[in-house]
């Protein structure tokens, strides 16, 4: 059976009458420091202000926005690690934010950074977050090589130090890593900020292939909007933290009267599209008051 | 399989996972795993060692080397379970998979007990060692010893120890940068109070009270009269360190708890990236 194909080991009951994904006036805020108003004065930062939108099963929908947008911000509450301040999100029917349990045998992510223990292999690190997914070592003993041949990791470099490998290969074992468990909601946070030409085009093609071979709805945050174009059904575009619209790309282009992207988001927020701007030069972290 | 069947499988499956993962760091990190030890057999020299300028008839010089070299043992036990239950955060912090871990299925008992249980097999091995490598140093004579009864002392104590160490080991959760280190402050306050290198009737009267609020008072004791006189485990020993543990491991997990909700609050989960 292909590891692609494989059941989620998951218990929880995917409704098939309710969207993927229901976001409704969903918000964030964190608190960070302003020097300005005095050495211990914080202010609140809205990261994510009264987002709404829906995802039906299978789709995949790319939320295009500059760092500091509040992407990550999505991602992170969409997979229980923040919790909202206010509107509610679901998955497959599940709230969010009270039955973290179930949604955490749905979701799984990959982030842009790969995030692995760096002295283990590409195996060792993909069974410790298997297990965690209740799969056993005969499963994996399977699962693991199979997955790694899938995305084209070299079966040769299986037990090579995850700190020996290039970015490239390590996103590619972050892939592996996200698509082991079988998720049925995938976000993909920047997966593939940062890589060479090739390994990013190697990465897409994956994403395109779990899309029809698995029984994934895909949410993309990224600032790539090529990227964007050629994964996603529907594109939103995330500007400080409100989202401005989300719709497939003939419509976004017919709705702006424009032929590309870049210019869409000047049209629709009058600024040029850089993917390294940020307010104040402050990124999510920062506003998430890391360093309070 | 019904579905609490399944459940109860897939955290077996997950704790068995993160005491997998503890294996293959150890393995990773074998040689500075070895020369920390080296600083430990190091560190307790320089406290057995202080029998030898007590100016006692043999006999004498021999017990107090033996009960120092005790208080030393468990203090390096201590330290393990303490880094490890600790750190659980920080170290998943550091290498960037703490997000991964804390949005996968696994309930947070099943990952903190998993982190302590490895903690407690290492703790041990590493005090066995520690033990019996100062002996063949110094020359301590223990002909008396019921290593059986020290042992079973270490693992009923560690079942307190571990309930204690996860209280601590949510204070990274709140403070990313200095909440490690706090942990730290904790194991050495609890040792101070316990009578690590002398008894606890040395103490002023109110250090004493804390004591017996202390695990570790218990299996100083308990370990030092089992490893210098022989003597089996008593029960005056083991319940109170029962106690401390059903009181501590609910406390502790419920403490935790509270600082991952305040942590995904406030965004703190992550130092940064």
């Amino acid at each position: 059976m292909s590891t692609l194909a494989a059941p989620t080991s998951t218990s929880v009951p995917i409704r098939r009458d309710v969207p993927a994904v229901e976001v409704a006036d969903l918000r964030k805020t964190f608190r960070r420091r302003d020097k300005k108003a005095g050495r211990f004065a914080k202010k609140a930062w809205p990261a994510l202000n009264d987002v709404t939108f829906t995802i039906a099963r299978g789709e995949c929908v790319a939320i295009l926005g500059q760092n500091g947008s509040g992407k990550s911000t999505l991602v992170r509450l969409l997979s229980t690690l923040l919790i909202n301040d206010g509107g509610e999100a679901r998955i497959f029917g599940h709230d969010a934010f009270r039955e973290e349990k179930a949604i955490r045998k749905l979701v799984n992510r990959v982030s842009v950074e790969a995030s692995f223990f760096k002295k283990m292999s590409a195996a060792e690190n993909l069974s410790y977050a298997a297990r965690f997914y209740g799969m056993g070592p005969r499963q994996t003993k399977t699962a693991i090589p199979e997955i790694l041949e899938k995305v084209g990791f070299p079966a040769e470099r299986r037990g090579e130090a995850m700190e020996n490998l290039s970015r490239g290969m390590q996103q590619k074992v972050a892939l592996a890593r996200a698509l082991l468990t079988s998720p049925v909601l995938l976000l993909l946070d920047e997966p593939t900020t940062g890589l060479d030409p090739r390994s990013k085009l190697e990465v897409q093609d994956f994403i395109r292939q779990v899309r029809t071979e698995h029984d994934a709805t895909i949410l993309l945050c990224t600032h790539d909007m090529n990227e964007a174009e050629a994964l996603a059904d529907r594109i939103g575009l995330l500007d400080k933290g409100r989202l401005l619209f989300l719709e497939p790309v003939a419509d976004v282009k017919r709705r702006f009267g424009v032929e590309t992207l870049e210019e869409a988001f000047f049209a629709a927020t009058g600024r040029e599209f850089r993917a390294d701007e940020v307010e104040d030069e402050n990124d999510d972290d920062e506003y998430r008051e890391v360093f309070g | 399989m019904s579905e609490y069947a399944v459940e109860f499988r897939n955290q077996f499956v997950a704790l068995a996972g993160i005491v997998e993962r503890n294996v293959y760091l150890t393995k990773r990190y074998f040689l500075w795993d070895l020369a920390f030890m080296v600083w430990t057999i190091a560190n307790t020299l320089t406290i057995v060692f202080i029998a030898r300028v007590a100016n006692l008839p043999p006999a004498q010089e021999n017990r107090l080397a033996t009960q120092l070299l005790v208080g030393a043992v468990i203090w390096a036990f201590l330290g393990i379970i303490f880094e490890f239950v600790t750190e659980t955060v920080a170290w998943e912090r550091w290498e960037g998979t703490i997000e991964y871990t804390f949005m996968a299925p696994i309930s947070r008992t099943v990952h903190l007990f998993g982190m302590a249980a490895y903690a407690v097999l290492y703790g041990m091995i590493r005090a066995t060692i520690l033990f019996f490598a100062v002996i063949a140093f110094i020359g301590i004579h223990i002909p008396n010893a019921n290593f059986g009864a020290a042992l079973a002392l270490l693992a009923i104590a560690s079942l307190s120890f571990m309930g204690i160490g996860i209280m601590t080991s949510v204070l990274p959760l709140i403070s990313p940068e200095k909440g490690a280190q706090l942990g730290f402050i904790a194991q050495g306050l609890m040792l101070v109070v316990s009578g690590v290198y002398y008894p606890v009737s040395v103490m002023p009267q109110w250090m004493q009270w804390v004591s017996k609020i202390s695990p570790a008072t218990y299996v100083l004791r308990g370990d030092r009269h089992a490893i210098v006189d022989g003597s089996g485990i008593a029960w005056a020993d083991v319940w109170p360190m029962l106690v401390i543990a059903v009181v501590a491991t609910p406390l502790g997990l419920a403490t935790f708890r509270r600082g991952e909700r305040y942590a995904k609050k406030h965004g703190k989960l992550k130092r940064s990236g």
